[in-house]
């Protein structure tokens, strides 16, 4: 493998993990506040559709982006009341969500635009375009770093950029303000933030309001900068990637940009080389495919240190019994 | 009198003349209808060409059909039995993913007449309509092969079944027909059916197979070639469509598709009725089943010479003086790896 080759299968692995990382951030900040949400993938689904629609219609890509992240937002919404102002099951509010995103979104697509399911192809400012570093031009003569920062950092969306410098934001957010203290307390022990006299109701809501947003860019990513439009059931499952990233990354928003790096370049690796040849055997790219998963169930299985989740996640809070 | 009572006798009304109806219709005049696999009927591809071929055959009798896109694979037996009992005949199911359900299905309604594209049931009222993708993909290869300056072509399949290695291998057999050094990269999406809607996977298998020199690129994978043509397109290189002409997707940057005339074999079908006739049923380039899309969108990119050679090869095919070997005949391929 020559350098190039290098460079462009890290490309090829930013581009692939960046919805990984924004679902999964926003996965994280829901399962902190004790939230469980398998709804990312319905949510990512509604958002790719509805900015796909809204670029298509306005012709602007910054408005399909707020279209995403509202379509994406009400998801968020139905999710948090029925599981938070009603108690209900949240895997099975959930998977409610994303039967309702994988209908709604081609029925919708189809009663709009007539193409069956999909929306117009993006064109011009209707798109996300690659957007150029400073000095990526300049810099790219100089060996080993000048491609490295011309290819693999500079030329992406400028939604990736925001999908990275989320992570710091993140870990800002949780572990430095008053806030993310809240937020973590409350996905450990309701009762305890109820009794300082916060409100365990709104806090859960604010941190399903900022995974909605996550997801809705997620969602926008793959549908207005990734590719020009929608398909139906275009997410393919990422949604249940990043689930299992966060996992991985044992709900921390560094580990989950590594994990999701990690992901993103095993596919991209498998995307470029179908069957790996070493020595004696042969890895089948199947294989490369389910390593995510694996990996999950390994970590699981408490290799590497236990995968904790928050205490209280998963239980809808009763103020009293 | 009130609402709810005149609605209630309306309803009875309506159920009434709706049983006399299906009384008289069942015995004069049957409708035919059309089940489209999974992938939707405005999939642009596949579903969509039998679409318009039930649609053709609507506007030039005046017929209705009845239809129904499939959701889940649980739904398959269930609806070829809701048609046959509603008396549906015959009934067209465009997908080989039929083929275990009418098999168990057909025999219970001898007097229905089922139509399968894609695969062979045998069974006395089930006409099986086979393509000979090989032959249309040998076709575009050729094509690819001549159009490509860098001598390296490249395939994206959907799912990796046998029928998309069969469009590979038919591909790379015309590539090297043209170019005898050319060199051939197929890749294959995924291996369950989501590999079928996944555009993002077939934008980075495109720009994985351009940057090892791909400067064709020919994808046979459903909505994932959406995503397939958009980043050839994006990337300045040919891409080649299938299944329906998808030359208009991209003007001037499509090649050419690659056309399996399931809308052909619908009409048929439908034309035929009640008194089709059953067994197996081949199309290939000698009956028009299959072949290549030239129209406005791609005349600037094939010129006279291509479109001769490819023409020339299209009737040695038909004559059967050059034979396209077939991956499903022996699951392997002589110009190819898997």
């Amino acid at each position: 493998m020559d350098f190039l080759t290098l460079i462009q299968i890290l490309d090829s692995s930013v581009r692939l993990a960046t919805p990984l990382l924004l679902a999964c951030l926003a996965g994280l900040f829901s399962e902190r506040a004790g939230i469980f949400d398998i709804g990312l993938e319905g949510k990512m689904l509604a958002a790719a559709m509805f900015s796909a629609a809204a670029a298509a219609i306005t012709g602007s890509v910054w408005l399909g982006l707020l279209a995403g992240i509202a379509a994406s937002l009400v998801l968020s919404g139905i999710h948090g009341l029925a599981s938070i102002t009603f108690r209900g099951n949240q895997l099975i509010s959930g998977v409610a969500i994303n039967f309702l995103a994988a209908g709604i979104t081609v029925l919708v697509a189809q009663s709009w635009f007539k193409q069956g399911g999909r929306t117009p192809q993006l064109q011009g400012d209707a798109r996300f375009e690659g957007y150029d570093l400073p000095f990526a031009e300049s810099l790219g003569s100089i060996p080993v770093f000048g491609p490295a920062y011309s290819e693999l950092v500079s030329g992406h969306s400028i939604l990736v950029y925001v999908a990275f410098l989320a992570v710091p934001a993140s870990w800002f957010v949780l572990y430095r303000t008053r806030f993310g203290l809240r937020l973590r307390a409350v996905g450990e022990n309701p009762a305890a933030v109820d009794t300082a006299g916060v409100s365990v109701v709104g806090l859960r809501y604010a941190a399903i309001a900022i995974c909605g947003v996550l997801c809705g860019i997620a969602g926008a990513y793959l549908a207005t900068a990734l590719q020009a439009g929608f398909v139906k059931d275009m997410t393919a499952g990422r949604g249940f990637i990043a689930l299992a990233a966060l996992i991985f990354a044992k709900w921390r928003p560094w580990s989950a940009l590594w994990t999701c790096l990690l992901f993103g370049f095993l596919q991209a690796v498998a995307l470029r080389y179908q069957n790996i040849d070493i020595g004696p055997i042969t890895l089948p790219v199947q294989l490369m495919d389910a390593l995510p998963y694996i990996l999950v169930v390994v970590i699981l299985a408490g290799v590497g240190g236990k995968a904790i989740p928050p205490r209280a996640g998963g239980e809808p809070y009763v103020k009293e019994r | 009198m009130k609402l709810g009572e005149t609605f209630m006798t309306l309803m009875q009304k309506f159920l009434g003349a709706a049983a006399g109806m299906a009384l008289t219709a069942g015995a004069a005049y049957a409708e035919p209808a059309l089940i489209f696999d999974l992938g939707g009927k405005f999939d642009k591809s596949f579903n969509e060409s039998a679409f318009n071929g039930a649609q053709r055959w609507a506007e030039e009798t005046g017929g209705s059909f009845r239809e129904i896109e499939l959701q889940s694979e649980a739904q398959r037996e269930q609806a070829l039995r809701r048609f046959a009992e509603a008396g549906a005949n015959p009934i067209v199911m465009a997908g080989f993913a039929f083929a275990d359900a009418l098999g168990q299905v057909a025999a219970d309604y001898p007097d229905t007449k089922f139509t399968i594209i894609d695969m062979v049931v045998d069974a006395p009222n089930v006409r099986s309509v086979v393509f000979n993708e090989h032959e249309g993909s040998y076709l575009v290869g050729m094509m690819a092969a001549q159009a490509s300056a860098s001598g390296t072509v490249s395939f994206i399949g959907g799912m990796d079944i046998p029928l998309i290695r069969k469009f590979a291998c038919g591909y790379a057999q015309g590539a090297k027909a043209v170019n005898p050094d050319a060199t051939v990269i197929a890749n294959m999406t995924g291996t369950t059916p989501s590999a079928w809607n996944d555009p993002v996977k077939g934008s980075e298998l495109t720009k994985a197979q351009i940057s090892q020199g791909s400067d064709v690129v020919f994808a046979a994978a459903g909505g994932t070639g959406v995503g397939v043509l958009q980043t050839a397109a994006d990337e300045s290189i040919l891409s080649i469509g299938v299944d329906s002409n998808q030359n208009y997707l991209h003007p001037g940057k499509v090649l050419t598709s690659m056309l399996k005339r399931v809308d052909n074999a619908v009409y048929t079908a439908f034309t035929d009725g009640v008194d089709m006739e059953t067994g197996f049923n081949v199309m290939g380039l000698a009956n028009g089943g299959v072949g290549y899309a030239m129209d406005d969108n791609n005349a600037s990119l094939v010129n006279a010479d291509m479109q001769a050679a490819v023409d020339a090869a299209a009737a040695k095919i038909a004559s059967g003086e050059l034979a396209v070997h077939n991956y499903m005949d022996d699951d392997s391929c002589p110009a190819l790896t898997f």
